[in-house]
């Protein structure tokens, strides 16, 4: 069961999986204040009153192209405090870049498969409810493909990039010491040794500003 | 080989070519007097029929002579131009009826060139070679016949006279070659002369050369770009139909799993979700392959991008274009750097490899180059060989340049736009 009870926007074009996700959030008592079906509407609904979180396809009607993106971006330079998490049928990288540009607030990005594991999935609606960054394991992964040698993470070791990536995933160092087996302790250690060596934005959350810098590259 | 050619060489005499002069020419007779009554006859029948419209009527009809004169006439001038002669008309567009078919010939410039050869070939032309031919045989026959003749009458030859088959012999053997050889070289001259002149009035021109070719060319165009279509429309209906429905019914599984106790039921359905979700990264491979998002929504560099993080090695992309191309080159592009790259990792054995885009003037130009063992083909299976053909529709071209022991070079140029 959730920490809090969120009021969430849902917005997906396909009723099929707009009822889907209303009855997975029903039924871990978060309250679904609405439910629509295109951007504009999106805009409008949080605009009259602002949710926790909002939770956005990329494509939907008219253009089906990026119309969720947009709303969400608009959302975010208007109400940078709503938490946004960003379903899509298939990932790619290239579209995360619009959804760093900002770096408050929660953020997430998961592809629509993860949703069917509703443990896990009703966990990264919690962290990104509370300012956190969550991005698909794929995208890390086609992240962690295209690091270049030159890049601000250089510096770090493998196993530091390994716990960095774990962090971008959006796992707390429990988990991450349970994923790499070793002890919390040298996950912490590991993860000091990260921010000192990356060049942080002061007046961040320490955390969140390193898996920026880790997914920008 | 033409008649022209013929007379040049100095086989002339001893080849078949005098013989074909003279076919061409007695030809043109029949053909020459059928030609001139029909277009008289047509001609004096619409005048007759006028005052009661029919006439008027008829007027349509006569291009369509020029048609048929036209086949005949090519044909008949395969004696003279071994290669004959190409139809000027244009490919008939398909599905027409049989009375579009008409009115389409009907229309043609082509038609009424042909019905004015006609009207030459009816009112000179064949006068003319049968007056030459018709002499020219006469004198020959009467020449070769003139120990015969001689031998049983008086035979007078221009300022000879035979009486005896031994002057008549003479006559053969020393004015006969001499005859042969002027009037065949003459005769082949107007031969040659008519034949061009059919083939000038009855070939294609220049203009309606170009045409075809670029008739052939759009109509290929017209093919990869509903290929295109059809594909984009697969891809829509794959993303939007069964991929959502499996989602769903990954959710549904999710839900369920958390419902049911422990035990085997359970087991069994967080089996199929996993099963499900296989299944979603399949179908997802398989979009990818027919058309992939990323080129639809984010272009070709992003999409490159893409498959190029995929690839098992290392490649470094630069890619330099400022705005979007027409969809199916950004397509064929995709899918050539998409396959070079699955064949670098599969045969080149190479550790690095560098994807290099930008745009020259009017062509796009991509480069993808690996530091691999090299020998490799376009043909020897690679897949590649599809994307040449497809390339080659849209104006592009793709050279490999793979010595053995590497590198391996490919260079795709292709037109930024469609058409001419």
């Amino acid at each position: 069961m959730p920490t809090r009870r969120l009021s969430i926007v849902l917005a997906e074009d396909s009723l099929l999986l707009r009822e889907g996700l209303a009855s997975i959030l029903d039924r871990a008592g978060h309250e679904v204040r609405d439910s629509v079906g295109d951007g504009d509407t999106l805009l409008a609904v949080v605009r009259k009153e602002p949710p926790d979180l909002v939770i956005t396809d990329v494509r939907m009607p008219p253009g089906h192209s990026d119309e969720g993106l947009r709303a969400a971006a608009a959302i975010r330079a208007e109400f940078p405090s709503i938490g946004i998490l960003v379903l899509s049928q298939y990932v790619a990288d290239a579209y995360l870049s619009s959804l760093l540009e900002s770096t408050t607030g929660g953020i997430g990005y998961l592809l629509k498969d993860r949703v069917g594991h509703v443990a896990e999935f009703l966990e990264s609606l919690d962290r990104v409810a509370s300012g956190g960054t969550v991005v698909d394991p794929e995208v890390v992964r086609q992240l962690l493909a295209r690091r270049r040698n030159d890049g601000p993470l250089s510096a770090l070791t493998p196993r530091e990039l390994e716990v960095l990536a774990l962090m971008a995933e959006g796992r707390v160092n429990g988990a991450i010491a349970e994923q790499l087996v070793v002890s919390e302790a040298a996950v912490r250690k590991h993860v000091g040794n990260i921010f000192a060596k990356l060049q942080l934005d002061d007046g961040l959350d320490r955390r969140v500003s390193a898996v920026l810098t880790y997914l920008r590259g | 080989m033409t008649g022209w050619q013929a007379l040049a060489s100095p086989r002339f005499l001893v080849s078949s070519w005098p013989w074909r002069a003279y076919l061409y020419l007695f030809t043109s007779i029949p053909v020459g007097v059928v030609t001139i009554c029909l277009l008289l006859g047509a001609a004096v029948t619409s005048a007759l029929l006028s005052p009661i419209v029919i006439g008027i009527l008829l007027l349509p009809l006569f291009p369509m002579f020029g048609v048929v004169i036209g086949w005949a006439e090519r044909w008949r001038a395969g004696l003279m131009l071994i290669d004959g002669i190409k139809s000027p008309h244009a490919a008939m567009p398909v599905a027409l009826s049989l009375r579009d078919k008409l009115k389409f010939r009907r229309r043609e410039q082509a038609s009424m060139r042909s019905l004015g050869y006609g009207f030459v070939l009816g009112v000179l032309v064949w006068p003319f070679s049968a007056a030459f031919a018709g002499l020219s045989a006469t004198i020959l026959g009467t020449t070769i016949l003139a120990p015969i003749i001689a031998d049983t009458d008086e035979m007078g030859m221009g300022p000879w006279t035979l009486n005896t088959a031994w002057e008549g012999l003479l006559f053969t053997v020393t004015f006969g070659p001499v005859f042969y050889a002027v009037s065949s070289y003459l005769l082949g001259v107007l031969a040659a002369a008519e034949a061009s002149l059919a083939k000038a009035m009855l070939g294609p021109r220049e203009d309606e050369l170009q045409r075809n070719v670029a008739e052939l060319r759009r109509s290929r165009l017209d093919l990869v770009d509903a290929f295109e279509t059809e594909r984009a429309r697969i891809e829509r209906h794959l993303h939007d139909g069964v991929q959502q429905r499996l989602v769903g019914l990954t959710m549904t599984l999710g839900l369920a799993e958390l419902d049911l106790p422990e035990g085997e039921g359970r087991r069994l359905v967080v089996k199929a979700h996993s099963e499900a979700e296989a299944a979603l990264a399949d179908l997802r491979e398989a979009v990818r392959g027919i058309h992939p998002r990323v080129l639809i929504d984010l272009g070709l560099e992003a999409a490159i991008r893409e498959v190029a993080d995929r690839s098992p090695m290392p490649v470094t992309v630069s890619m330099i274009l400022d705005s979007r191309l027409p969809p199916p080159i950004e397509a064929a592009a995709y899918f050539v750097v998409s396959e070079a790259l699955s064949n670098v990792a599969k045969h080149a054995q190479a550790t690095t490899c560098q994807v290099a885009g930008r745009r020259e003037g009017q062509l796009l130009i991509i480069t993808i180059t690996d530091d691999g063992i090299g020998g490799a083909t376009v043909g020897a299976g690679t897949g590649l060989t599809g994307l040449v053909t497809r390339l080659d529709a849209l104006g592009g071209t793709l050279v490999v340049d793979s010595p053995p022991g590497g590198p391996t070079r490919l260079r795709m140029e292709c037109p930024c736009q469609l058409g001419d």
